[in-house]
């Protein structure tokens, strides 16, 4: 394994030393290493270059990390995962991507994942998007994520990108059935010229579907965000999004939330709140004898955890 | 300790502040009270740096701290608890703690600080400071903070508003403790008899004045027997006689 991949993974991946269960390494556009276990074998794709993880139903308390690393310009990295969930099964996926490029080189990964979660299913799936190196290359991140979840599954999807990716554009939908539930909270930080758009697309087709969005986000330097969103209550169900928007220096954001409600009983609510850190906050902080500059970070910090 | 020289500020051309002068000596517990709009919590934000005088001296420990900013004057040693808590979507309860005091605090001191003000840590110590909190329990956070910064000035601006009966007496036990083990003086804007009480003297300020300053046997007294006199902000008890 490269040097530039190990310090890539260190930083979002943190897999355990002498790991002995499921995972697949991917650098560089192909496969680096790959462990299937009992209840989670890890195969690659037949049709398209990728992986197909499946779980066995009822699996409980397992961890499958699936990291990629770009580690040099020049790599336009394409990757289609499907994740099979068996019924029952209770599992935290850690996958993530860390993209390393030098002076004007150009380099991108681009995952397509999609999540089938067999009935009661339960999946935390954890994600984390880091680009390191010269200021000037072009690092992009582009994720596509389907989940399809069947009668009482849950997922928890928690993503993090902070500063470094050039470009992302991020897209995740979901159909959930009756008494699914899906909980998205997602943190980015972006800073210079960097730019990232978030589309969410979410239906809530069974009753008592539920869903829980959470953006919480920082434009920072001349950076630009666009947050958009919409769910589709089609049952009696209950969907809530929320993006909240700190502005810093010349960092711009756009927030189109939207809600399409086609049943009665279709409970709807976006919440969106963009500006400046409250004046408020950081004399708060001052008070506590925190100067100005490390309350503005505290708060960030806090913010984004 | 903190002396007030002819201080005065104003705001859009009026006066909050008029012009007053107060000696607060070391290890006191004085409350600060008065009619609503009179220039109490003006007088706390001027002594915490939060506002600047438009004339006049503040001295603190005796080093004149008039062009101080905020940060200056925590790190010298005035605490303030805001009338009106800041909420933080991010930051915790323990968080907070955790600043104000300047370092990690064990979970056993965390319950202490949040035993004083009647919450319980296990419920709050995680807890987001955030909309979910009601404004009571953002308030007995508040007032835990300043007691976390252990400070040799500490301000707090009414510390009563918004807590209950049973709470109430916890926050007059935090105070007489405070003045009794941490030997910091107390400057607490209230108008709580029972807050009123516990004081080694009281200032009444209306208009932008100091009305009235002295022990509380002197001061509580004609407080309670003459409301009228300090109750009404434009001056009009007599127009009732």
């Amino acid at each position: 394994m490269k040097k530039e991949t190990n310090r890539l993974l260190q930083l979002i991946a943190d897999m355990p030393e002498n790991f002995d269960g499921a995972y697949s390494l991917r650098e560089d556009g192909s496969c680096a290493a790959r462990q299937s276990s009992e209840n989670v074998s890890i195969d690659s794709k037949s049709d398209a270059p990728g992986l197909v993880v499946t779980v066995k139903a009822n699996t409980k308390g397992e961890t499958v990390y699936i990291p990629a690393c770009v580690t040099h310009g020049g790599i336009d990295d394409l990757v289609y995962n499907d994740f099979m969930i068996g019924e029952g099964a209770d599992i935290t996926i850690v996958a993530g991507c860390g993209v390393h490029a030098e002076e004007g080189e150009q380099a991108r990964h681009n995952g397509i994942h999609r999540f089938f979660l067999g009935k009661g299913a339960h999946v935390l799936y954890q994600e984390k998007h880091i680009g390191t190196g010269a200021d000037n290359a072009d690092r992009r991140i582009d994720p596509v994520t389907d989940i399809f979840l069947e009668e009482d599954a849950s997922l928890e999807m928690d993503t993090v990108q902070i500063r470094g990716v050039h470009n992302s554009i991020r897209k995740t939908s979901a159909v959930l059935k009756a008494r699914a539930k899906l909980v998205v909270r997602e943190r980015i930080m972006t800073d210079a010229d960097e730019t990232a758009q978030t589309d969410f697309d979410v239906t809530l087709e069974g009753e008592d579907s539920g869903t829980d969005l959470i953006s919480r986000s920082v434009a920072r330097g001349n950076s630009h965000q666009v947050f958009n969103s919409i769910m589709r209550g089609k049952n009696r169900c209950t969907g809530h999004s929320e993006c909240d928007a700190i502005l810093a220096e010349n960092g711009t954001v756009v927030a189109a939330p939207a809600l399409e409600a086609t049943h009665q009983d279709a409970g709807l609510i976006h919440e969106a709140a963009i500006g400046k850190i409250a004046g408020e906050q950081i004399m708060k902080l001052r008070t506590l004898g925190l100067t100005e500059a490390e309350a503005e970070e505290r708060i960030i910090a806090g913010f984004l955890a | 300790m903190l002396t007030l020289k002819h201080v005065a500020f104003g705001f859009e051309g009026n006066d909050i502040i008029s012009d007053i002068s107060l000696e607060i000596p070391e290890n006191r517990l004085v409350v600060v009270t008065g009619p609503n709009g009179g220039g109490k919590t003006t007088l706390a934000k001027l002594v915490a740096g939060l506002q600047t005088p438009s004339s006049g001296e503040i001295w603190f420990d005796g080093e004149n701290i008039t062009d101080m900013d905020v940060t200056t004057r925590a790190r010298k040693g005035i605490a303030y608890a805001f009338q009106h808590p800041v909420r933080f979507k991010g930051l915790c309860t323990r968080d907070l703690l955790e600043l104000a005091a300047g370092e990690k605090l064990e979970e056993k001191r965390v319950c202490e600080l949040l035993g004083k003000v009647g919450l319980c840590a296990n419920e709050y110590m995680d807890r987001e400071l955030n909309a979910s909190l009601s404004g009571g329990e953002m308030k007995r956070i508040e007032i835990a903070s300043v007691l976390a910064r252990k400070a040799k000035l500490s301000l707090f601006d009414e510390p009563e508003a918004g807590i209950d009966l049973w709470s109430f007496s916890k926050l007059v036990e935090a105070f007489q403790n405070l003045r009794r083990e941490d030997n910091g003086t107390l400057l607490i804007i209230s108008h709580q008899e029972r807050i009123l009480s516990i004081a080694d003297e009281i200032v009444v300020i209306a208009n932008g004045r100091v009305r009235a300053q002295g022990p509380k046997d002197e001061i509580l007294p004609m407080l309670l027997s003459d409301e009228y006199a300090v109750r009404c902000p434009l001056g009009k008890e007599n127009l009732r006689k």
